[in-house]
């Protein structure tokens, strides 16, 4: 298929998702892309799903989706999923818990592998995110791998963050502390259908206490995904938080700091990628490589002398 | 450019709740580079087609071993020409008939993987023909 911008501004559904594709793999004409929509970008609300595997994160996003739909919004999920690091495949199953919503045209859903990246997204969720705001969708979900403690990418990227616990992992909270219950906006506590939550709460709340006093307080809420049950408890939790980062003025903080680490990131990209095509192009870099293995020279020197060429 | 990579649909039309076959594909594939997106049981028409074209997938890969592959494949290579997907490849598998494969080749299945296929088979076609 051929990809026109004029189906992407006419809503077709498949411009769109060749538009992520291109985006995602980089292809020929990606930088024209995220060019022309990035003005037409900014007006999506932007909720990250985190959490452990398995945690009920899909289960969730699909009833929050529902719940979203019903209120007259449309929506967009991104789904990413772990990428095998030695065979650079991945499996996306995140679509399994969100069948119902197949069919809604008022709903888009992409699944992307996180390609390696660490930090519980892929690189390229920033742009597919940016891409579904452009093309018109109201709330966008983004959904993490399951995560454990330092995959805190998700921040960065949501204008709130929904932290999904489970009870009965007992001590486990204290392992996860000092990564995802740092980034929760709002907290719920899914599959509320075994025991032990009423101890997580508590739990959570000491934590919430640990942290410094801040404006606004993370409320925990209680779900059972797979029934259905405490969604609009979540939503409620979630518009809150929304209410709040638009009266404090912390949405615009939040933006305005992702412009600034996107930016950095490019910058660095761009400049590594430069340096490094340069180098190993002209076989200079095995060279460095072979003197400093010898031990003729050292890193530290090698490094001032590459990169004190280059930006002279 | 970063190589484009193979995404496949691994998809179980109809009311068929055998799932091995199309969780081994999926690894296989997976463990071949590919990306996979795997949809579950039980999926209509309807929702394969939407969903290969939400996903932006190179390749449909069915599976099915109740039998009904004579209506359910062709009705999706048709469904994916509607939306305007002539070039996503279709491949399935699963307990079918010899008989019935020149059939579902002629409505433009590219290729039918019967048990006993050995994964690589279907991982090489998979590479020849995108
Ligand atoms: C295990 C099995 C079951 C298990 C399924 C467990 C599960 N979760 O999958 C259970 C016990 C639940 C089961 C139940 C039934 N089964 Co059963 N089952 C089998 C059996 C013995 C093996 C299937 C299997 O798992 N093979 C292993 C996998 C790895 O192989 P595979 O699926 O064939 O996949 C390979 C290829 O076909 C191909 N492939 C498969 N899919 C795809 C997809 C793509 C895209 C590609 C490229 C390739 C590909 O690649 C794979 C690797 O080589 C077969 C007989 C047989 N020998 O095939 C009968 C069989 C499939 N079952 C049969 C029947 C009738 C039933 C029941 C209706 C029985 C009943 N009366 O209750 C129920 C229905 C269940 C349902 N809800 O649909 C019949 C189907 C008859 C038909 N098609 O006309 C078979 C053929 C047995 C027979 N000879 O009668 N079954
Ligand atoms: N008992 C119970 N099971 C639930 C609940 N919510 C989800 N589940 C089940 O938990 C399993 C995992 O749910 P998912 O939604 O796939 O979890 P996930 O966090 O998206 O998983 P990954 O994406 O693999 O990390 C599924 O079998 C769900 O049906 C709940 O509230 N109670
Ligand atoms: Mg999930």
């Amino acid at each position: 298929m051929e990809f026109s911008m004029k189906d992407f501004w006419n809503g077709s559904r498949r411009a769109l998702a060749r538009a992520i594709t291109i985006v995602e793999n980089e292809q020929d004409g990606y930088e024209e892309i995220m060019k022309e929509i990035y003005h037409h970008t900014g007006r999506a609300q932007v909720i990250g799903v985190t959490g452990a595997p398995g945690a009920g994160k899909s289960t969730l996003s699909d009833n929050l989706v529902k719940f979203y739909r019903k209120m007259g919004k449309t929506v967009g999920v991104c789904a990413i999923d772990p990428t095998s690091p030695f065979s650079g495949g991945a499996i996306l199953g995140d679509r399994i818990r969100m069948n119902d919503l197949t069919l809604d045209q008022g709903v888009y859903i992409r699944s992307m592998g996180t390609r390696g990246s660490l930090g519980g997204l892929s690189r390229k969720t920033a742009d597919a995110v940016k891409l579904m705001d452009a093309w018109g969708l109201d709330v966008i979900f983004i959904e993490t791998v399951g995560v454990g403690q330092s995959e805190v990418d998700i921040v960065k990227n949501a204008d709130t963050t929904l932290v999904v616990l489970v009870p009965g992992l007992g001590d486990d909270i204290q392992a996860i502390k000092a990564g995802i219950l740092e980034i929760g906006d709002v907290f719920t506590i899914n599959k509320c259908d075994r025991d032990g939550a009423d101890r997580l709460n508590v739990e959570i709340e000491m934590m919430l206490d640990l942290g410094e006093a801040q404006d606004w307080r993370p409320p925990i809420e209680r779900t059972i995904a797979n029934e259905g049950k405490g969604i609009e408890d979540v939503v409620n939790g979630l518009n809150e938080h929304r209410k709040y980062l638009e009266e404090s003025g912390l949405l615009e903080e939040r933006r305005r700091e992702r412009v600034r680490t996107e930016m950095a990131e490019m910058i660095h990209d761009r400049i590594s990628r430069h340096v490094m095509q340069e180098i190993t192009e002209t076989g200079k870099f095995a060279d460095y490589v072979e003197r400093v293995y010898e031990r003729q020279t050292d890193p530290y020197t090698v490094v001032d002398s590459i990169v004190g060429n280059i930006f002279k | 450019m970063a190589d484009k990579k193979i995404r496949v649909l691994v998809a179980k039309p109809g009311l068929d709740g055998h799932d091995r076959g199309a969780k081994v594909v999926a690894r296989a594939l997976r463990d071949a580079g590919m990306e996979v997106i795997y949809t579950g049981l039980r999926q209509t028409v309807d929702q394969i087609v939407e969903a290969a074209d939400s996903e932006d997938v190179d390749v449909v890969a069915l599976s099915l071993l109740s039998g009904a592959h004579n209506t359910l494949f062709p009705e999706v290579v048709e469904g994916l020409k509607k939306k305007g997907m002539n070039d996503v490849l279709v491949i399935g598998g699963g307990v079918i008939p010899a008989a019935d494969i020149p059939g579902l080749e002629a409505a433009g299945v590219k290729a039918i993987f019967t048990p006993g296929t050995p994964t690589k088979d279907i991982i090489d076609f998979i590479k020849a023909n995108v």
